[in-house]
């Protein structure tokens, strides 16, 4: 298995990262792409950059965002928020995103997983899973769908999702840690990896996670102190999970 | 002329390898001409997207001959995932696909472990963990570096294919590419 990655998360909208991070080391706490590179050089295994107003007259404002990142990040990074079509995957990966997120778009029509999977392979498509009180919920988390959680990952996967973001809506924000129960049900009932979502508030937290799941999403803990990454791996790995060695220039 | 010519399948991401290549100070362009490809100093194979329509594009545009061409005259071409896979005999992939024959051997699906394969990697003997994700691999005796068993890296004559993605990998994907650069 390759190592566990620590994926921060940055919401966007309109443009600019939008809530909870502090101003510690930055000079523009709301640029998407300095903090990009801020992250990557902290530790940052992959980020996920989520648009989250995501309206039409939005996507070519992201698309712009996901064109300067690429061009100064130099790990995976994935977007996710507005992702409705083809064409939109298309935009997104053609102005470099490695990855990208489908949530509500992929419950209102699965085929859509399958069809981008075959334009770009399954490792470009991530399906991202709002999970509260046993079912899925679409629309960020605000409208409880019938459909159940388990079943739905495993109908992901073999429609060519290529990893699963699972949050725990009921955690989320919380900083009480993850939902293991939770993410080892979904873990188990398929065969592509996992990124558990939603708790994360130590750095005990993190490193429980990792020993269930493939990778941890990361936000409020990160972003109250964008420098302290680098000082988080480092408890994470004395904790016993062994993380990825960071590397100089040479 | 630019440094590198990135070829280009009609999809994918080209952007994040030349970035890469940038930040190293090399000039690249992204091309599906064949002289273009003759006539680089070094060529990179990019790797997104299905082998089946990758090869068709090569084959259309007769980059597909170009390479065989910068490979017989031992000029240096960087193959980069899906990149790498397309310079093997034959493919599995896309219900079997016919490859460029530069590297010996076969593409296979990934059978252990999660599929994808996503995440760092070590890689040995390098020492180095770089960004691999992947559902296939190059099973090959041209293979000269491993990741957890599978293929990382493999070679013969001029062509150098890696499974990994060096422009995501960090500064230790700058490092490889910066080597592959100062080799050409």
């Amino acid at each position: 298995m390759p190592l566990p990655r620590l994926i921060p998360c940055l919401d966007v909208a309109h443009g600019r990262v939008v809530k909870g991070v502090s101003f510690v080391g930055l000079r523009d706490v709301g640029d998407p792409v300095e903090l990009a590179a801020f992250y990557s050089d902290g530790g940052a295994d992959e980020l996920v950059f989520l648009d989250i107003a995501a309206t039409p007259d939005d996507a070519s404002t992201m698309t712009s965002v996901v064109a300067k990142v690429a061009d100064v990040l130099e790990i995976p990074f994935t977007v996710g928020g507005g992702v409705r079509s083809v064409d939109d995957a298309s935009r997104i990966i053609e102005s470099g995103a490695d990855r990208v997120s489908l949530n509500s778009a992929a419950l209102a029509d699965p085929s859509l997983i399958t069809a981008i999977a075959d334009r770009f392979g399954s490792q470009a498509v991530v399906v991202a899973i709002d999970a509260g009180d046993g079912v899925v919920h679409s629309h960020g988390g605000r409208v409880a769908t019938t459909i159940e959680i388990v079943p739905w990952a495993v109908e992901a996967a073999a429609r060519g999702a290529g990893e699963i973001l699972l949050t725990s809506i009921r955690r989320d924000g919380q900083r009480t840690g993850f939902d293991l129960e939770l993410t080892v049900s979904v873990r188990s009932a398929i065969s592509i990896p996992v990124i558990a979502s939603g708790g994360a508030g130590s750095a005990q937290h993190v490193a429980d996670a990792l020993r269930v799941a493939d990778a941890a999403l990361i936000a409020s803990i990160v972003h109250e102190n964008p420098a302290g990454l680098a000082g988080l791996r480092r408890e994470i790995e004395s904790l016993g999970i062994r993380l990825r060695p960071m590397k100089e220039r040479v | 002329m630019s440094d590198v010519v990135v070829v280009d399948y009609g999809a994918g991401n080209t952007r994040s390898v030349r970035a890469a290549l940038a930040h190293l100070g090399a000039s690249s362009e992204v091309s599906s001409d064949p002289e273009a490809v003759l006539a680089a100093k070094f060529v990179v194979l990019p790797g997104v997207g299905s082998a089946r329509s990758a090869m068709e594009h090569l084959r259309e545009t007769g980059v597909d001959d170009a390479l065989r061409g910068r490979f017989e005259e031992g000029r240096p071409i960087l193959g980069i995932c899906l990149g790498m896979q397309l310079a093997l005999a034959a493919s599995e992939e896309d219900g079997g696909v016919t490859g460029l024959g530069l590297l010996a051997g076969r593409v296979k699906r990934l059978e252990v472990g999660r599929v994808p394969r996503l995440g760092w990697a070590m890689v040995d003997p390098w020492g180095d963990a770089y960004y691999f994700a992947h559902s296939f691999f190059a099973d090959s005796p041209d293979t000269v570096a491993t990741s957890e068993g599978i293929s990382a890296a493999l070679q013969h004559g001029s062509f150098l294919g890696v499974q990994f993605h060096p422009e995501k990998s960090g500064a230790a994907g700058l490092n490889f590419l910066e080597r592959c650069l100062c080799l050409a």
